[in-house]
């Protein structure tokens, strides 16, 4: 009885968080300052965060909020209100190319929605769903490769960054 | 309706509507945002495969993807502090004349 009520309060917390998660999208397309936008984005990653820990992959819910909600939004509304410029895109939201946006978005939706409807065979469930430790052992032993190479691409962008500024130094004097 | 069934379509109606937002908005970090906002629908599609396959390699993948859109961030937004330096707007359209 009570197992199966908390499988049904698990369903409902998922209905809810995804609704919620595409409502906060949504807005993000609607509102117009983009710190609202921010706010917008930084609810729909912690509604994703919430569905992630329903599943079960509660690290990547975990770092769902440490690096996007935190270091990657936080950096987000820094810059926004550094840069807080009153230019025409406040007022005016949408470009020219609004209808035909709407259009493609909604036949992309439709392809999607029907691929997932008629192509989808669901692969055979395996009762042992993995933790942490499967996690990193599989992490380390496998994709140690994928790690290094993302470990070059980090030190990449750093050097990106660095030239970007040191670049426009130069030409200003 | 399935739960895996229930995650794809969300994934695939975030990776939508941040695709609807790259195009329709003006503004430069809005467009940004927006991007990010697929990266995320493209986790969620990611996490469901894997819990349903049972298998890591999807989680991986998920962080692999969390250091990318580090990254990513951290080379656009100094792109865009320096263009909204040069030209005082974030409208996408003040720099149509970088199209090739």
């Amino acid at each position: 009885m009570i197992e199966n009520l908390l499988q049904n309060l698990d369903a409902l917390l998922l209905v809810i968080f995804g609704v919620s998660a595409l409502v906060a999208a949504a807005l993000m397309i609607v509102l117009r300052h983009p710190m609202q936008v921010a706010m917008a984005l930084i609810s729909t990653m912690v509604f994703l965060g919430g569905i992630y820990g329903l599943v079960g992959v509660h690290f990547i819910a975990a770092f769902q909020v440490l690096i996007y909600v935190s270091a990657v939004m936080v950096f987000m509304v820094y810059v926004i209100m550094l840069l807080d410029v009153r230019d025409p895109s406040f007022t005016r939201r949408f470009s020219t190319l609004l209808v035909p946006g709407i259009v493609a978005g909604l036949l992309l939706l439709a392809v999607l929605a029907y691929a997932l409807w008629h192509g989808l065979y669901a692969p055979a469930r395996t009762t042992a769903s993995f933790g942490l430790q499967e996690f990193s052992i599989a992490f380390l032993n496998e994709y140690w490769l994928h790690f290094e190479l993302t470990s070059v691409l980090l030190v990449a962008a750093v050097v990106a960054a660095l030239a970007v500024i040191k670049g426009t130094r130069k030409n200003h004097g | 309706m399935d739960k895996l069934q229930f995650l794809l379509l969300v994934a695939v109606a975030l990776f939508a509507i941040g695709l609807l937002g790259v195009i329709v908005r003006r503004n430069l970090l809005v467009m940004l945002m927006c991007m990010e906002l697929m990266l995320n629908g493209v986790n969620l599609s990611l996490v469901a495969f894997a819990q349903q396959t049972g298998t890591a390699a999807g989680a991986v993948l998920v962080f692999l993807i969390f250091v990318v859109a580090a990254a990513e961030i951290a080379i656009a937004i100094p792109i865009v502090l320096l263009l909204a330096r040069r030209r005082h707007t974030l409208e996408a359209d003040a720099f149509a004349d970088l199209k090739g």
